[in-house]
């Protein structure tokens, strides 16, 4: 029971972050941006002052700020996230569209980062100290402080002109839909979790190591150890469990921020999915696709919170939600 | 030997004592540790170096005779109209794709990237560590509404906020830093609340209360002297990643302006000559991975110096192998940062703690 009513108090405060969101990006560009400009952008460059003035009253552009806004949120209430300026088509249409790149990045880059990175915490807190130990943190702090564009760029550079000049063409840029087979989607893919990957998988690995090497040495584990329990049992079972505290609350704040980080590999890779869209859709003025955008991103920040929030309680024995 | 000299000898072994014995400062064991650390001093070295090498930028460019923005054509390019290789035509470096000397664009590329990692990590702190100092010394509704504001920032994608920005206004280095420093401060503010909240509790912010000491002396006379450790540590590792926020934007095309060489656009441009010019990506990604790296390990030996009972990663093995079980509630400065990050969540996350302190 508790746990329903905790859920549905972390719905509720999320509808209101994402409110604030959506009240912000919209005063953001309707009010920053001043109105002839956007209509200008729509109308191109050459049009007439008369032209002008008629996309402004086509799209209601003239009217008063607050009754825009109040159109605008009416029309989210229920689902509508408008049409685009420039190519008619509506938000969610576009957004149908162009998330399969971006879903197939997400989910292969995260789980690739994760088991990486926490393979090689738990490898590196059993055998601290070790050989493995010190070139692993080496290796991490490199990928902490690499730029996301910076790896891509390498790997295009050392892997993928280097395959391509061998004349082995399985890695390829450029989004291959995995209706089109699963080895050229495998093929494009494969560059683009690399990348995260390598940025990604260092902070797991010294988060994983530091949590996994404080919880060996509390009391519960020696218990569990004079159980006569097996060492692999203490750790899989005792340790890693609870030492997973904080690798999952910074799961939730990087599958959040995430959007930043596929929007660069994106741009590396030319994928055409959601962060390549709203980067074309800023300059061009297109306000109803970025604030669609915008708005499925936060919604991704809020929901990944929760779901957080919630493993906390599975993961951890002690932790009690109420 | 004088009965005389003897005295004094005598004297001055007594005295001795007296000086060696003299209490060291938190400050000064945290510069001894420091010291001893080989990895920390090198990445000294290292960014003295680089920070040499933004400043003595002009001084390449007079050696080299190729000023920033002078383009070679018939030297800098080759018959193909690409840039040549590292050595040709008397380019160290090589050259870019309308034949300017990479080798004075990357010195002067370090000027702005080091500028706006410093900047924007000056303005963060100040802003986080006063923010975090109210929201944690005043609780209540303050800290309350600057949490809330605090959410939703955060749930507000930053390249997207950059974004827009820039179609906005035109991308310029103000807005950059003001960007970078917008999406910094919140970080720093949650930790030094965290530790203010429990600071404040302590009987000698009681004693000098009871003294009449009001709000400002208590938070920035008695307070923040005791956070400078942690907001220390976090400032150097802040930087390497205001950098590499630096060079994403410009990156994007939303960043310093053409054509101000930042590392970030060098990048950029580079990006479409991955297949005739290695160098050109090569060098510029170099020069900003070893910044960010000499940062991080900066900050990692700060960390360690300051706090040594977190592992130290480097400096050997005997604080490894010495690290028992802590007091129960004794948090190392890790995992403060740890909790502090966790904190907003913390608070109207009702986690209730059966069974202890959750983090150690």
């Amino acid at each position: 029971m508790n746990m329903v009513r905790f859920l549905i108090r972390r719905i509720i405060t999320g509808i209101l972050v994402l409110w604030l969101v959506a009240t912000g990006t919209f005063f953001l560009f309707f009010a920053a941006i001043p109105v002839q400009s956007v209509a200008r952008n729509l109308a191109g460059r050459a049009a007439s002052p008369a032209v002008i003035n008629q996309v402004i009253t086509y799209y209601g552009l003239n009217k008063p700020l607050i009754v825009q806004y109040g159109h605008f949120l009416d029309k989210l209430v229920r689902g509508n996230l408008g049409q685009s300026f420039l190519t008619q088509e509506a938000v969610t249409t576009i957004i149908k569209q162009d998330l399969p790149p971006t879903i197939s990045v997400v989910i292969g880059g995260v789980l690739l980062w994760l088991i990486v990175g926490l393979a090689v915490g738990i490898l590196s807190a059993t055998r601290a100290r070790s050989l493995f130990d010190r070139f692993a943190t080496v290796g991490v702090l490199a990928g902490v402080s690499a730029p996301t564009f910076v790896v891509g760029e390498l790997l295009i550079i050392f892997v993928f002109v280097q395959l391509n000049d061998a004349g082995i063409s399985f890695i390829q840029t450029g989004y291959a839909p995995i209706t089109s087979g699963v080895v050229p989607w495998l093929g494009s893919m494969i560059l683009p979790w690399v990348t995260l990957a390598i940025v990604q998988a260092a902070v797991y690995t010294r988060l994983s190591r530091g949590s996994l090497l404080d919880t060996l040495g509390e009391d519960y584990i020696r218990t569990a150890r004079s159980k006569g329990l097996t060492e692999r049992r203490v750790l899989y079972r005792h340790a890693v469990r609870s030492a997973m505290t904080p690798v999952v609350s910074q799961l939730g704040i990087d599958v959040g921020a995430l959007l930043g980080g596929v929007l660069v590999v994106e741009q590396v890779f030319s994928l055409h999915g959601l962060g390549y869209q709203i980067v074309n859709a800023i300059p061009s003025g297109d306000q109803p696709v970025v604030i669609g955008l915008v708005l499925l991103a936060a919604a991704f920040v809020v929901a990944a919170n929760i779901i957080v929030d919630m493993s906390y309680a599975l993961l951890d024995p002690r932790v009690r939600i109420s | 030997m004088s009965v005389t000299e003897l005295q004094f000898q005598a004297a001055a072994v007594g005295d001795a004592p007296v000086a060696a014995i003299q209490g060291r400062s938190q400050w000064q064991l945290t510069w001894r540790r420091l010291r001893s650390d080989k990895v920390a001093i090198a990445s000294v070295g290292v960014i003295i170096l680089m920070i040499a090498f933004a400043l003595a930028a002009p001084l390449i460019a007079a050696i080299t005779g190729h000023p920033v923005d002078q383009a070679y054509p018939t030297t800098g390019q080759n018959s193909f109209g690409n840039p040549v290789g590292p050595g040709v035509h008397g380019f160290l470096l090589g050259t870019d794709q309308i034949g300017r000397d990479l080798l004075v664009r990357i010195a002067y590329g370090a000027r702005i990237s080091l500028f706006v990692g410093l900047l924007t990590t000056a303005l963060a702190t100040i802003a986080g560590v006063t923010l975090g100092l109210v929201a944690g010394y005043f609780g209540g509704v303050v800290d309350a509404i600057l949490a809330r504001f605090f959410d939703a920032a955060l749930a507000f994608p930053f390249i997207i906020l950059a974004l827009a920005l820039a179609s906005v206004f035109r991308p310029s280095l103000t807005i950059v830093i003001g960007v970078i420093s917008f999406f910094s401060w919140a970080g720093i503010s949650r930790i030094v609340r965290g530790q203010t909240l429990s600071l404040k509790e302590k009987e000698y912010i009681e004693a000098a209360k009871s003294l009449g000491a009001g709000p400002m002396r208590i938070m920035f006379i008695d307070i923040l002297p005791n956070l400078l450790g942690p907001v220390l540590v976090l400032a150097t590792l802040y930087i390497p990643t205001a950098v590499t926020f630096e060079a994403t934007l410009s990156f994007l095309g939303i960043g310093i302006p053409e054509p101000a060489p930042s590392w970030g656009n060098i990048l950029s441009e580079a990006q479409q000559f991955y297949q005739v010019a290695w160098w050109y990506i090569v060098f510029p990604a170099l020069a900003l991975l070893i910044t960010t790296l000499a940062f991080n390990l900066l900050g990692d030996g700060i960390r360690d110096a300051i706090d040594p009972r977190t592992e130290r990663i480097f400096a050997g093995s005997k604080a490894t192998r010495k690290r028992g079980r802590r007091k129960r509630g004794q948090l190392s400065l890790d995992q403060a940062i740890l909790v502090g990050q966790q904190d907003g969540q913390v608070t109207d996350l009702p986690i209730t703690n059966a069974g202890g302190d959750v983090t150690s």
